[in-house]
């Protein structure tokens, strides 16, 4: 048996035949396996759904009790059997309850990665790196010049410009999801024990972390219509919100946004923003190449992002690789997300 | 070269005028000498390296970089500098044992014009290693010689004009006599020593400059109050004749930023030099004239730009002034005086010329608006005649108007004519630059005509702008969504009849050109609507722009700006 024969490229996205079952499918199907919460990966509308309890409760918190037809929870680590076919999910490190899903058929072991990271995360468990034949790899990153720095220094050029600029309030774009729990968990580990406010589209999800046991200390809401100026406080909001009529409450705030894509500097000019953190949940370039290492895969198939060039780098390594071309988590999935995103949860801002 | 890192990247990131004149005179004032004055000659482009180049940087990274990945990532990133302070590879824990401390900024001026050709790459790779990211890219960006942070000269000179309360006219008029890292000039303007008067010889004086005509404010100007003039499709150029104290005649031409381009004319200064009926500062045109005829733009951009100036390209293309204002004459200043004045002061001066390289530019005779409205549509009969085809509109000025330097309200306007519109037909795109790198914003469009398997699109022009950040990002998705072949970083993009996206594109002209397939080359093209409800086969053919060619314009032409 050949890794093709056990997972295949359908419009639906990855599919395992001889479980039927589709692994993030962007459009409804009968049974699915979810990696993780992000809209363009847990979709709405499928039969059964299997992913892990913070995942299902993410979708269920997005899109309503609902969301699927029937919906079964796992625990990392654990077995499961899908007919011949056995799944495993484990820890990705990307946001809570992102998982690796391991796929063991035939004596051969294929890892979907979904998306991932490898730096530290206080609001999720870390990445574990599995042994496998097949690696299936994100590459958002996918490029030499995307290495992440240090995230907790990124913190520091936000907490240096508060004392900066003490009567400007500090608006921080960050997707609802993941990385505005990270951001504001980091701001505390750095010992920032003020107040952090919230824009309408961040309560729900910020709420939910909480309910599902991570601590984020004094989160408030800006009021509707406020007038406070909110001089010197970090406001987090979604990215779309930075330029958005909202943004105009305040008056002379500072935009930053934290993401990976704050890299490369044309990508902050072209969002109007002054304060770029290079904070990312993707892995980065050097991330991509040593999680591909530790797995010892001989085979890596590449889904989405800048496969091109991780691919060429799979190939000079000696591993056969693929690019997938997978289209519909977006070519730029960060943007895709972010847009995604405040369609879903705008209605409450 | 940490603090002045810093400063670039902030810059970079600061879309506000006044924020930057901040953050510079914040810079001026708090960094010392040389420091800060090299620091103005980058922001002002006055520096120079003869001999690093961006290939020395590219050989650099090559030796540390995979060939492929670096074209991959210099791809994306649109920005050599930045891709490469990006990929640079830390330098290894084991290597030489000790952490150099990063250069300054005058060691960098200095090691760059004083160190050997051969020994430059070396010098430079120790730099690159002891720098972070930021670091690197501000080095980089200086010696590649684009900063690119959004921080024109002018407004560097009116940040250090801001550290003495200047106007920043004071520090223009002297800029020419000095030299960086500029100490007398940081003196003065901190009040240590007297201004550096006297270092200058036929100053450059900041140009006036025109709005363009609002249709709702023409409304309610009145004809009476204003001159008209043709429009020229040249280039601005200011020529300042002066008589040393020793007696020896100067001539200086600049361009309408100030930069001394005497140089790149040596036939006109020559001529200059010899019109001893003249000493001042003109305003005016710099055309290429044959045959008593102005030729246009694109035959002028065949003298521009060139690194040798040699006979055969002055006598092919003799560089030719149209004058129409007169700043100074003698040892007095004209500037305060009404327009009118000026200009009887200066149709004067032109009579007394004797070259016949500076010419007048001729008032257009109106009574009503309807008359200037016919002689813009129709420039060829309103007094221009061969010379139609060099004019892309008039310009109104008041009677009474001063020469105010810089773009004063409600004194000069440009009317413009309509630009030529045709809808294409996207056939290519590439990743941009800058801006708008990592996005597809290079379109290259076609033309319909028939081929010898029916009909077909012919590639007629590239467009990058005209187009906003919202449009960007959905042609930006059409074509990723759209691709159906890659050439290198070149997505050829679906353009069937029915299947393909229609460009609306506004151009100023056509010349015929041996360089592009079609045989005609666009003049200033630009996305000017985004058709998404046009099938492709409905835009225009090919025809359509033979038909707009000029009637002897059989120039070879090298295509686009550069």
């Amino acid at each position: 048996m050949q890794a093709r024969d056990i997972l295949s490229l359908t419009p639906a996205g990855l599919y395992c035949p001889l479980a039927d079952v589709h692994i993030d499918p962007l459009r409804p199907v009968p049974r699915a396996l979810i990696t993780h919460g992000h809209s363009d990966h847990a979709r709405a509308g499928h039969g059964a759904v299997l992913a892990t309890a913070e995942t299902l409760a993410i979708m269920a918190a997005r899109y309503g009790e609902g969301f699927c037809g029937t919906a079964q929870a796992v625990r990392y680590g654990e077995a499961v059997t899908l007919g011949p076919v056995r799944v495993t999910f484990l820890p990705a490190g990307h946001v809570l309850g992102s998982a690796q899903i391991l796929i063991e058929a035939g004596g051969l072991r294929i890892v979907v990665s979904g998306d991932y990271k490898r730096a530290s995360d206080p609001t999720c468990a870390p990445f574990e790196p599995v042994r496998c034949d097949v690696f299936i790899t994100e590459a958002t990153f996918g490029l030499p010049v995307f290495r992440h720095p240090d995230a907790a220094g990124e913190i520091d050029k936000l907490l240096h410009s508060l004392t900066l600029f003490p009567e400007r309030a500090h608006l921080l774009g960050a997707y609802p999801l993941g990385k505005a729990q990270r951001l504001v968990a980091l701001l505390r580990q750095r010992g920032y024990d003020r107040p952090v406010y919230l824009h309408g589209a961040m309560e729900r999800l910020m709420q939910l972390y909480g309910e599902l046991g991570i601590a984020l200390g004094d989160l408030r809401k800006v009021e509707p219509g406020g007038r406070e100026s909110l001089g010197g406080a970090v406001v987090l909001c979604p990215p779309g919100a930075l330029q958005d009529l909202w943004a105009r409450r305040f008056p002379d705030p500072v935009a930053a946004f934290a993401s990976g894509w704050m890299r490369v500097r044309a990508r902050a000019r072209q969002r109007g923003v002054e304060l770029p953190l290079v904070v990312s949940d993707h892995a980065g370039w050097d991330e991509l190449c040593a999680t591909i290492r530790e797995t010892g895969a001989g085979e890596v198939w590449v889904t989405h992002g800048e496969e091109e060039a991780l691919v060429h780098w799979c190939t000079r390594e000696g591993l056969a690789a693929r690019p997938l071309n997978m289209l519909g988590y977006g070519d730029d999935e960060a943007e895709a997300e972010a847009v995604a995103e405040e369609a879903v949860a705008e209605p409450s801002a | 070269m940490n603090d002045f890192a810093e400063l670039l990247d902030r810059l970079a990131f600061e879309p506000r005028r006044n924020a930057k004149l901040r953050l510079m005179e914040d810079f001026f004032r708090t960094t010392p000498d040389p420091e800060r004055g090299y620091a103005l000659a980058a922001l002002t482009g006055g520096l120079s390296f003869r001999n690093a180049k961006p290939g020395l940087v590219r050989a650099l990274i090559a030796e540390r970089t995979d060939p492929v990945l670096f074209a991959l990532s210099y791809d994306y990133v649109g920005d050599l500098s930045e891709t490469v302070a990006l990929m640079w590879p830390a330098p290894s824990q084991a290597g030489t044992g000790h952490n150099a401390s990063p250069p300054r900024l005058a060691d960098v001026v200095e090691g760059l014009s004083m160190t050997a050709k051969t020994e430059l790459p070396g010098l430079l790779a120790r730099w690159l290693d002891a720098l972070d990211e930021t670091g690197r890219w501000a080095l980089l960006k200086l010696i590649t010689g684009a900063l690119r942070i959004g921080v024109s000269a002018r407004l560097a000179k009116t940040a250090v004009a801001g550290l003495g309360g200047v106007d920043p006219n004071a520090v223009e008029e002297l800029w020419h006599g000095l030299t960086p890292p500029y100490e007398p000039l940081f003196a003065w303007l901190e009040g240590r020593a007297e201004r550096p008067e006297g270092l200058v010889v036929a100053p450059f004086r900041p140009p006036m400059l025109s709005h363009p005509l609002d249709e709702e404010e023409f409304s309610r100007l009145d004809p009476a109050e204003f001159c008209a003039e043709w429009k020229w499709d040249g280039i601005r150029i200011e020529a300042v004749r002066e008589l040393t104290l020793e007696g020896r005649r100067i001539v200086r031409l600049y361009s309408r930023t100030g930069e001394d381009i005497t140089g790149s004319f040596p036939d006109l200064c020559e001529a200059l030099i010899a019109e001893d009926a003249f000493v001042g500062a003109l305003d005016g045109e710099l055309l290429v004239l044959r045959g008593g005829r102005v030729e246009s733009f694109n035959v002028l951009q065949q003298r521009l730009n060139r690194k040798a100036i040699t006979p055969r390209l002055m006598q092919e293309f003799p560089a030719h002034i149209r004058a129409y204002d007169l700043l100074g004459e003698g040892e007095e200043d004209l500037r305060p005086l009404p327009f009118a004045e000026r200009r009887r002061r200066l149709e004067a001066l032109v009579a007394r010329l004797a070259g016949g390289r500076v010419d007048l530019s001729p008032l257009v005779p109106f009574a009503s608006w309807e008359e200037l409205v016919a002689a813009r549509a129709r420039p060829e009969e309103a007094g221009a005649g061969i010379d139609a085809e060099a004019v892309e509109g008039v310009m109104l000025k008041r009677r009474d108007s001063p020469y105010v330097p810089g773009r004063p309200k409600g004194l000069w306007y440009k009317w413009k004519h309509d630009p030529h519109l045709v809808d294409t037909v996207l056939m290519y795109a590439q990743r941009g630059h800058g801006k708008r790198s990592s996005y597809y914003s290079d379109y290259t469009f076609g033309l319909w005509r028939s081929g010898p398997e029916g009909e077909e699109l012919v590639p007629v022009g590239k467009a990058y702008f005209g187009f906003t950040d919202e449009e960007l990002k959905e042609l930006d998705r059409f074509v990723r969504r759209e691709t159906v072949n890659r050439f290198g970083p070149v997505r050829e993009v679906v353009h069937t009849g029915e299947r393909g996206l229609v460009l609306e594109v506004a151009f100023e002209g056509v010349q015929q050109s041996t360089r592009h397939k079609s045989g005609v080359a666009m003049r200033f093209p630009r996305i000017s609507r985004i058709r998404w409800d046009k099938p492709p086969r409905e835009a225009d053919r090919l025809d359509y722009l033979a038909g707009l060619l000029p009637r002897e314009g059989t120039m070879k032409t090298r295509a686009g700006k550069t």
